[in-house]
């Protein structure tokens, strides 16, 4: 996280000498990006701080960590899919459930289908590309997130 | 007045959070204080980080000339297409159904249905702003890792609604 931050640091400074107007703009821009993300950031730490107050450690590394196997990757799944996370939440919130005992494959499939498998945006999908591509896509990209998880599971 | 409730709306969840904390801490409610502590750690972590990456999202979204790439894109077949559709793609912010007008305006193009579909893959996954938020959380080992294995996933996945929707009509349509 520090390297990232000098990072940012860096490309700030780049950004000024280049050009100062464009730079401030940018400022404004991500702020107005983190005022908005904020309450929904806060709303799911307070939801995750009473979880996981709820929910012993035990439990929750029992069905969601490294050995919970094919159950854990189908509740991360079919989390995943149901769920509405902005993306810019579901990091931290993967941070915080990585250090509370939860895998890296079940973190992967977690995400991935957060990020790719849409059922409460189905019926908005649909009006694009109909129903049934709707359905397919969706569920290609349901099998694909396992499979991604599997092979992240392997690897790390 | 309206600006007033819209905000009350949005912090509605946190305030009836904060009165949880205040009723724990008069009543000496353990647990209260458990979760407190929780939401304090978490919230500590965050607030330092966020507001740097989301500087680096700001200054991303003026530095790229977005629109300038989207007009080049469109008919370009083999991997040339696949690798720009994919670039286009990591470009953009946004959720998912953000996406949706876009795929939109690529078919209109001339784009081919496997593109598409990997277009939306690279749009939902591979965001380089995003990427940035997951190297800080996640740790640039899972995230390189998970770029690596979800890339050829993604691009199997246009391959094969290609495959499938090649004869059958298919097309994407503008909502009213």
């Amino acid at each position: 996280m520090r390297i990232l931050t000098i990072f940012v640091l860096i490309c700030l400074v780049v950004s000024l000498v280049f050009d100062r107007k464009k730079t401030f703009l940018g400022i404004k821009k991500g702020w107005k990006m983190f005022l908005n993300i904020l309450p929904t950031l806060l709303n799911v730490l307070i939801l995750v701080s009473v979880f996981l107050y709820l929910v012993p450690k035990e439990t929750l590394i029992k069905w969601l960590g490294k050995d919970s196997g094919v159950m854990g990757m189908f509740i991360a799944a079919v989390l995943g899919s149901i769920s509405l996370i902005p993306a810019f939440v579901s990091y931290p919130l993967a941070a915080i459930l990585l250090k509370s005992g939860v895998s890296y494959q079940v973190l992967a499939i977690f995400i991935t289908t957060l990020l790719m498998v849409g059922v409460l945006t189905l019926p908005l999908e649909s009006k694009y590309f109909g129903l049934k591509v709707a359905i397919m896509r969706n569920s290609l990209s349901f099998v694909g997130a396992i499979i991604i998880g599997v092979l992240i599971g392997i690897f790390i | 007045m309206k600006k007033v409730s819209q905000w009350i709306n949005k912090y509605l969840f946190v305030g009836v959070f904060g009165i949880f904390i205040l009723i724990s801490q008069l009543f000496n409610f353990a647990g209260g204080q458990t979760i407190t502590n929780n939401f304090w750690l978490f919230f500590k972590e965050m607030i330092i980080f966020l507001p740097f990456m989301f500087i680096l999202i700001g200054l991303f979204d003026v530095w790229i000339p977005k629109a300038k790439i989207e007009k080049h894109i469109g008919n370009e077949s083999g991997i040339k297409g696949i690798v720009l559709v994919v670039l286009l793609a990591t470009l953009q912010a946004g959720p998912l159904y953000g996406a949706f007008p876009v795929t939109y305006l690529l078919w209109k193009k001339g784009a081919s249905i496997k593109n598409i579909f990997i277009y939306l893959g690279a749009f939902s996954t591979l965001k380089i702003p995003m990427l940035a938020f997951e190297i800080g959380f996640l740790g640039l080992k899972f995230t390189l890792l998970r770029t690596i294995i979800t890339l050829p996933v993604f691009i199997l996945i246009g391959y094969l609604m290609e495959s499938y929707l090649r004869n059958k009509n298919f097309e994407i349509k503008q909502p009213n």
